[in-house]
């Protein structure tokens, strides 16, 4: 049965992808699940798996030529099969992206993963992962359909224990329980798991009116995301010592500075809800942990890796991961989930000798932060002069969720463990 | 309260009803010499005379083509049947005079009419005398249909039954007959037509059962209760007009549905109430609505066979757990 | 009655068809016709007696507005008026003026789906009837039973009813009323000779006569089931003798002859008021048009429509109270307008009366309506 290898969706933000590498040429065997080819998206450079198993019978889209989303971009079928209709029908109509979850064709294809809209009302904004049943369809008893809707779970993370894999009611309630999830609207206490299984879970809390007025109008006045801007400077000697002290111990290690500033803006931010939040229209989204986004510059742009629940993590398991994830990211080499999902993100310019700078929020974070680079200077101390390593740092804010005295009270937090670390073991 | 049995509490019901309302009368083969087939109409005979309480000739369509007519110039009629299934000779009455003469008089000749008798399985007397036919009479504007399935319930509904303007199908359960139960004394004790009761109260699955499953689904229940599985139990008793909104409540609580009956699953009352179900609660159900229900064979002689065709306790059992999920 | 088909006719059936649909074998002996005419009209002379004059010509304008009317409802049918069935009394006037003329108003009065001149004689308005032919909210049943079920609670009009034989079983039940309240009205419960062979019938029978309830049963023998007639469909062509099997009283009637037809009903009045008996009267008759307006009617002969129209019940009637100088020509001149006005008021009030509001749709189901959700 000859089936069609289409153009796949691998992040939340693609709408077409180059061919990197087709790992496969024609002629060649393949198998379901073998790697098939390498395609660059947006953000990644991503292995594309086949999903049916036969010969590579043609190549549609050659190395280095893109395609849109769902378009016809090879054809795996049996030795022999005739291919002519597969062909044609390819080069008649581009196919359309995939809008909806489609019934699967009777041989398996690389369908993209549909993805809802981020429409913050019928879904928690993370990608899809659990897969549909067997046929393809999913089947869910109408009264569980019903309660997912109303708790916002997104039913395809969930596996039915019904017949034929149904989702009925039991499968929502123990979501429900498990994830330590409820429907925001009535149980603002408790946060629901996020779709992406390491990113942070969180609760969402109705916007007040008065809070939707104020992003309204703070949106006409500059932009889709109003920022605005609050800036210290923090002493950081005492930071730098530590630093040291710890690399002392094993040199391994390796902690930066910017490792310590990740993991104090990360117990600042569990510290001040109110800033580990995200607008989301008609309610605020506020977070579990802190997922901290840390911008690394590649080669033609920027990418954003995230460290999941900093929060909980040493300052060794942050610089560990840091580390890697810059490197994977220089590479292209990141998974979408890698590099979506972060509550707030933390620029650091001072290794280009940037003293002070603002960074633009990446949306829906409420902020991000933008360090500058560790000058020794003279500062005033017990009426005497003395030399300082001084470090200045900008917080930009969603001005529609964090207002400046929420902002402000945060980056005192940010520079009083700062200035003084032991505050991260007390 | 006393406790008395079905045939005791019906006849309570005709005794109470006779004396109260002088154009009741009971017409019937066997209702006044014999004491009544059944023993229902006992010692009506002797204490109301042969002007009141009348046996007729087996002379189904007649009769109750003559209950119609008596009814049409001011008597209200108590027709019994010996059995529903003799009804059957009597349909061209019941649902072409009495069910539709008020609406094709333009509203003149209400009829205020009884026809009882037991219906549903009997034991071992084959297909012909052992049979529900509910559905039948349900499925027509103009009629109203109860089933009841406590001495209390027979009472009441069949006292606001004799006392109701219009046509009244009471369908009584042979087997029942000799069920027990506490019946208020009052005479004046009735229970409106039109209104469920719900027999148990439950979480988890809602059995909607009448006449003679009402006891086997209880027993069913007090069964899986014992497994964790909460049923709520409920006796429409008042099969047209259906109170499809006490179900309907339920069915909301508990988002699982067992139907049972005795009757052919067919066109059914059951399909009606799980249409029903269906249009009004669709958002809330967990699972398929489960109908069990008689064989779809006419009823067989030998026991072991007849056993098979009526639904019992594990049969409702395994279609509670069937819908509730649990292997 | 709900078929609607005629017998299946044979091929020669169909070629000796003429083309008024009448079959034309035997020829016709007019002669012999007006001789037994002749006969008729002397029995039916003497039989006037000392009678009021008045109740004579009450007779004869009852029986003019019944062919008058029918010949109306035939001809607004025509036109599209009015739908359904349509089975029309013309021919059979003698039956329902005669019956219905030796009871008391408060007596009680069923019949079948041919029942407008029942409804007339018994005192129903033109108006009304007409009404519910056209379907419209001032009908008899509020436009909610047509032409086959019309009734009127006020006159003791117990309905037509439209399954044959329906209607027998709940006369014997209204008589079975009367007897059980201790009153002395009578039913009077008409039927075709058809309806006979219904197990309704003799069930009621047996069981009038059983429990001795005052029901008049008369067999209006028209001759035809439809298109069967009597001798394709009988075993005993005598109806009159089935109420032997029941020792009931039971009597053969002239149905041409009103007065004939009034006669034997006091007779059966009397027994029922005083004793409740029950009888069975045969009434012979016959119906000029089709079994319905949808009825070709092309079973029968030329020659025995001739012979019931030389004794045409009206004509009949007229000649003789023309002879017995009861009317003259002026007279009757007058109440033929006089009748010809009722009937056109009664169209006039048909047409320009509303229909049924929509709402009505849904009463008159139960007259005691549950609805459960407002329990």
């Amino acid at each position: 049965m000859a089936s069609k290898v289409i153009m796949p969706k691998l992040s939340p933000t693609m709408e077409e992808g180059q061919i990197a590498r087709w790992l496969k040429k024609e002629g060649d065997k393949v198998s379901m699940g073998e790697p098939l080819a390498e395609i660059d998206t947006d953000k990644a450079t991503m292995e594309m798996q086949a999903l049916a198993n036969g010969v590579l019978r043609k190549i549609i889209i050659n190395e280095g030529e893109s395609a849109p989303l769902g378009q016809l971009i090879a054809v795996i079928a049996g030795p022999d099969e005739d291919i002519a209709s597969l062909l044609s029908e390819g080069a008649a109509k581009p196919s359309e992206p995939a809008k909806a979850p489609a019934p699967a064709p009777a041989a398996a294809q690389t369908e993209p993963e549909p993805e809802a809209a981020p429409a913050p009302a019928e879904s928690n904004g993370h990608a899809k992962s659990a897969a549909p049943t067997s046929s393809g369809r999913m089947i869910v008893s109408p009264l569980a359909a019903r309660m997912a809707a109303e708790a916002k779970i997104d039913l395809r993370t969930l596996q039915g224990s019904g017949p034929n894999g149904r989702i009925i009611k039991r499968d929502i309630e123990a979501a429900l329980k498990t994830g330590v999830a409820a429907p925001a609207s009535t149980e603002a206490t408790r946060f629901q798991p996020a779709a992406v299984a390491t990113a942070s879970a969180y609760r969402d809390e109705p916007a007040t009116e008065m809070r939707r007025t104020i992003a309204r109008r703070l949106v006409t006045s500059i932009g889709p995301v109003p920022h605005f801007f609050l800036t210290t400077e923090i002493e950081m000697d005492r930071a730098a010592e530590m630093r040291k002290g710890i690399n002392a111990l094993d040199p391994d290690l390796k902690i930066s500075i910017n490792d310590i500033i990740i993991k104090v803006v990360a117990n600042a931010l569990v510290q001040h809800p109110g800033v580990n939040a995200s607008f989301q229209d008609k309610f605020i989204r506020h977070y579990e942990h802190a997922d901290i986004g840390v911008a690394v510059a590649i080669e033609d742009g920027l990418i954003t890796p995230v460290i999941r629940a900093a929060d909980q993590k040493t300052l060794s398991q942050i610089a560990g991961e840091v580390r890697e994830l810059a490197d994977r990211a220089r590479s292209r080499k990141l998974k979408p989930e890698e590099y979506t999902g972060a509550t707030f993100s933390i620029s650091n310019l001072g290794m280009f000798g940037i003293d002070e700078f603002t960074a633009v929020i990446n949306p829906p974070e409420g902020g991000i932060l933008a360090v500058g680079a560790m000058t020794a200077k003279p500062v005033v101390r017990d009426n005497e002069i003395v030399i300082r390593q001084m470090m200045r740092v900008t917080m930009s804010c969603d001005h529609r969720v964090i207002d400046g005295a929420t902002g402000a009270k945060f980056l005192q937090t940010v520079k009083k463990i700062l200035e003084n670390p032991l505050y991260l073991v007390v | 309260m006393a406790t008395l049995t079905i045939r005791e509490a019906l006849n309570q019901a005709i005794r109470e009803e006779l004396t109260r309302d002088e154009r009741v009368f009971l017409m019937g083969e066997e209702v006044a010499a014999y004491d009544g087939a059944y023993k229902v109409t006992k010692g009506l005979l002797a204490e109301f005379g042969p002007k009141r309480v009348i046996d007729s000739p087996i002379t189904e369509l007649g009769f109750a083509g003559l209950g119609v007519g008596a009814a049409m110039v001011g008597l209200r009629p108590i027709i019994e049947f010996m059995t529903f299934n003799f009804s059957i000779l009597a349909t061209d009455q019941i649902i072409n005079s009495a069910a539709k003469m008020l609406y094709m008089s333009g509203g003149q000749y209400n009829i205020p009419i009884v026809f009882r008798g037991p219906g549903g399985s009997a034991f071992q007397v084959s297909s012909q005398h052992s049979q529900a036919i509910e559905s039948w009479y349900a499925y027509f504007p103009g009629i109203k249909v109860v089933m009841p399935s406590t001495p209390a319930d027979a009472k009441g509904l069949l006292k606001s039954a004799i006392r109701d303007d219009d046509p009244v199908i009471f369908i009584e359960q042979e087997r029942m007959y000799g069920n027990k139960g506490e019946v208020p004394d009052d005479p004046d004790f009735t229970i409106p037509l039109g209104v469920a009761d719900v027999k148990r109260e439950g979480t988890d699955v809602t059995i909607v059962a009448r006449s003679l499953m009402v006891p086997v689904a209880l027993k069913a229940a007090e069964k899986l209760q014992e497994q964790g599985v909460s049923c709520e139990v409920i006796d429409p008793r008042t099969i047209r007009p259906l109170d499809i909104d006490t179900i309907i409540t339920s069915v909301k609580k508990t988002n699982r549905v067992v139907l049972a009956e005795e009757s052919h699953p067919i066109c059914g009352v059951n399909a009606e109430i799980s249409s029903q179900i269906m249009e009004r609660a669709f958002d809330y159900l967990d699972a398929p609505i489960k109908r069990v229900s008689g064989v779809d064979v006419p009823m067989p002689y030998a026991k072991n066979l007849e056993n098979m065709v009526v639904p019992d306790v594990d049969r409702i059992v395994a279609a509670v757990k069937e819908v509730a999920y649990i292997d | 009655m709900s078929k609607q088909t005629a017998e299946p006719r044979t091929a020669a059936a169909a070629e000796d068809q003429s083309s008024t649909g009448v079959l034309d074998d035997p020829p016709v002996d007019r002669k012999a016709l007006g001789k037994e005419r002749d006969t008729v009209k002397e029995q039916q002379k003497s039989r006037i007696g000392d009678l009021d004059p008045e109740i004579l010509i009450d007779i004869y304008r009852q029986m003019l507005l019944i062919r008058r009317f029918e010949e109306k409802a035939a001809e607004v049918y025509v036109a599209g008026k009015i739908g359904g069935f349509c089975h029309l009394y013309i021919g059979q006037e003698a039956v329902a003026v005669g019956t219905i003329s030796a009871i008391r108003k408060d007596d009680y009065v069923i019949t079948s789906y041919r029942e407008h001149g029942h409804a007339i004689a018994k005192g129903m308005s033109a108006e009304s009837v007409m009404a519910e032919l056209y379907g419209k909210a001032t009908g008899c049943s509020k436009g909610k039973g047509g032409s086959m079920h019309m009734f009127d609670k006020e006159v003791n009009f117990l309905g037509g009813h439209g399954i044959v034989g329906g209607q027998i079983p709940l006369a014997t039940g209204t008589a079975f009323g009367s007897k059980y309240l201790g009153t002395d009205q009578v039913t009077l419960c008409y039927f075709g000779e058809a309806a006979v062979n219904q197990g309704a019938f003799h069930e009621s029978l047996n069981m009038a006569q059983l429990w001795k309830l005052p029901a008049i049963y008369i067999c209006e023998n028209n001759r035809y089931g439809m298109g069967t007639s009597l001798e394709r469909a009988m075993s005993i062509h005598n109806v009159a003798q089935k109420g032997d099997g029941y020792g009931m009283a039971s009597e053969f009637v002239d149905g041409m002859d009103v007065l004939a037809v009034r006669e034997a009903t006091l007779r059966a009045v009397e027994r029922a008021r005083k004793d409740y008996l029950p009888t069975l009267l045969e009434i012979r008759t016959y119906r000029f048009m089709g079994h319905s307006m949808s009825d070709p009617g092309n079973y029968r002969t030329r020659a025995e429509i001739e012979k019931y129209q030389e004794r045409d019940p009206l004509k009949l009637f007229m000649a003789t109270l023309k002879e017995e100088k009861i009317v003259d020509d002026k007279a009757l001149e007058q109440i033929e307008n006089e009748v010809h006005e009722q009937v056109e008021a009664a169209v006039k009030f048909a047409e320009e009366s509303p229909f049924p509001a929509p709402e009505e749709l849904y009463t008159d189901v139960y007259a005691n309506p549950i609805d459960p959700s407002k329990k």
